[in-house]
């Protein structure tokens, strides 16, 4: 997993930077005027109570909802590739299909994301699933489903990552792999945004961004 | 270029596996067939008039059928999603999408239209041109149910809403289709009917896949 890293001094600029973000759903404005700026090697957590706006904010950063007001800049973002080329945003919907195998999935995912594909096999040990690899994808549990849409972080090696609830469904042992997931692409001179509910436990304390739920 | 196949590797694999859905249009498309001569009488003159309608609407009806299958899985599991920050241009990927889907509600019905003209005593020269009317005629309709269905995608009932709104457009297509076929048109508009037919295939496999990209980007809002 390693196509963003560069020593420090050599590292092209790379953040995600915020400013004057306003996002309004469903006629209601959940989020105003929000500024941040997220540098390489960086993470920002996304707290706050449900329904403040923190899968609505990742839904804007990942371009899928379409912003009030205000800017979301990809700084240092590879201007060759399409916007959002490399960006991995990982939600709720883990597009994940069954009566495909948990290979076959990843295969796929890491093919449509396009980009250097990294080891699959790999990548499936990383996440714990090298024993259900050939196993219908439809028959993996909650946690297993999210595992594996984990391992496209790896596959598709990306510098930005938008991760919603990465815990969610996860047991102890694979919130530890999420952290160190996030660890190691941090190291890389990554930048992630994750909604969460839970200390992720990451080896650098995060910056953290409280969401209020707006009236 | 590798997301473009590995799309319809998929979609193929996925079908192949589910089986029953390209299988139940195809029933579907014979079963039409077969109830005519019994609703119209078993008068082989009758139904020689009749089939290339007929063929046709069995094929309208059932392209109609699977439409809601195109983009439904992939919105809600949320590969949707992985396609827009997918490396090729999602119209690409969609353009992937309309030949899959081509593959597999259109081409089962062209192999089943033989068993359809036993049935309605079709000769051999009108079964060809049948033939030959639906392989150009079906790619202008999957790229009308294309947009309907990328349109529609985020509405809950959007599986009965996208035959309504493709309808009206997809009718020029059953117009030629038909004209292409009828025993009584002359040859000669029988073959522009037939040109007219890939004209508007061709012109709508361009603009589908930009549309439907469209419509799809703005799905989540």
């Amino acid at each position: 997993m390693s196509p963003v890293h560069g020593t420090p001094e050599d590292a092209p600029p790379r953040a995600i930077a915020v400013a004057g973000l306003g996002i309004e759903r469903g006629g209601r404005t959940i989020i105003a005027d929000l500024n941040f700026v997220v540098p390489r090697g960086e993470a920002m957590l996304l707290t706050g109570p449900n329904g403040a706006g923190k899968s609505s904010l990742l839904l804007a950063l990942g371009g899928f909802i379409r912003p009030l007001a205000g800017r979301i800049d990809y700084v240092g973002r590879d201007a060759e590739t399409r916007p959002f080329a490399d960006v991995h945003f990982i939600g709720h919907r883990p597009a994940i299909k069954p009566r495909l195998t948990a290979r076959e999935n990843l295969q796929f995912m890491a093919a449509l994301l396009g980009g250097p594909v990294g080891d699959v096999a790999a990548a499936l040990v990383t996440v714990g699933l090298s024993h259900a690899a050939d196993l219908d994808a439809g028959y993996l549990s909650a946690g297993q489903t999210r595992r594996l849409a984990l391992a496209r972080l790896l596959v598709a090696p990306r510098p930005f990552w938008l991760l919603d609830e990465p815990t969610a469904a996860l047991d102890d042992e694979g919130a530890g792999l999420v952290a160190r997931l996030i660890d190691a692409h941090l190291a890389d001179g990554g930048v992630v945004i994750a909604a969460t509910h839970h200390d992720l436990g990451l080896a650098a304390n995060p910056e953290s961004l409280a969401l209020v739920a707006l009236e | 270029m590798s997301g473009f196949v590995a799309l319809i590797g998929r979609d193929l694999r996925l079908a192949w596996r589910s089986g029953s859905d390209a299988l139940t249009l195809v029933l579907f498309f014979v079963m039409v067939g077969v109830i005519v001569p019994f609703a119209v009488g078993p008068d082989p003159v009758l139904l020689k008039t009749l089939a290339p309608g007929i063929v046709w609407i069995a094929a309208f009806l059932a392209m109609l059928l699977g439409l809601d299958r195109l983009f439904r899985d992939d919105f809600d599991d949320g590969t949707l999603m992985a396609m827009q920050h997918a490396e090729a241009p999602l119209a690409l990927l969609i353009a992937a999408k309309v030949i899959a889907h081509w593959l597999l509600s259109a081409l089962p019905l062209l192999i089943a239209s033989p068993v359809l003209a036993m049935l309605l005593a079709m000769d051999v020269s009108t079964f060809l041109r049948t033939v030959l009317s639906l392989l150009l005629g079906t790619p202008a309709l999957t790229a009308l149910g294309t947009i309907g269905g990328a349109v529609t995608v985020s509405l809950r009932r959007g599986g009965l809403i996208a035959p309504v709104l493709i309808l009206p457009l997809a009718v020029p297509v059953l117009i030629f289709g038909v004209s292409a076929i009828a025993p009584a048109m002359s040859v000669n508009s029988a073959t522009t009917a037939l040109l007219l037919l890939g004209a508007l295939s061709l012109f709508l496999l361009v603009l589908a896949p930009f549309a439907a990209a469209l419509a799809l980007t703005v799905s989540e809002d």
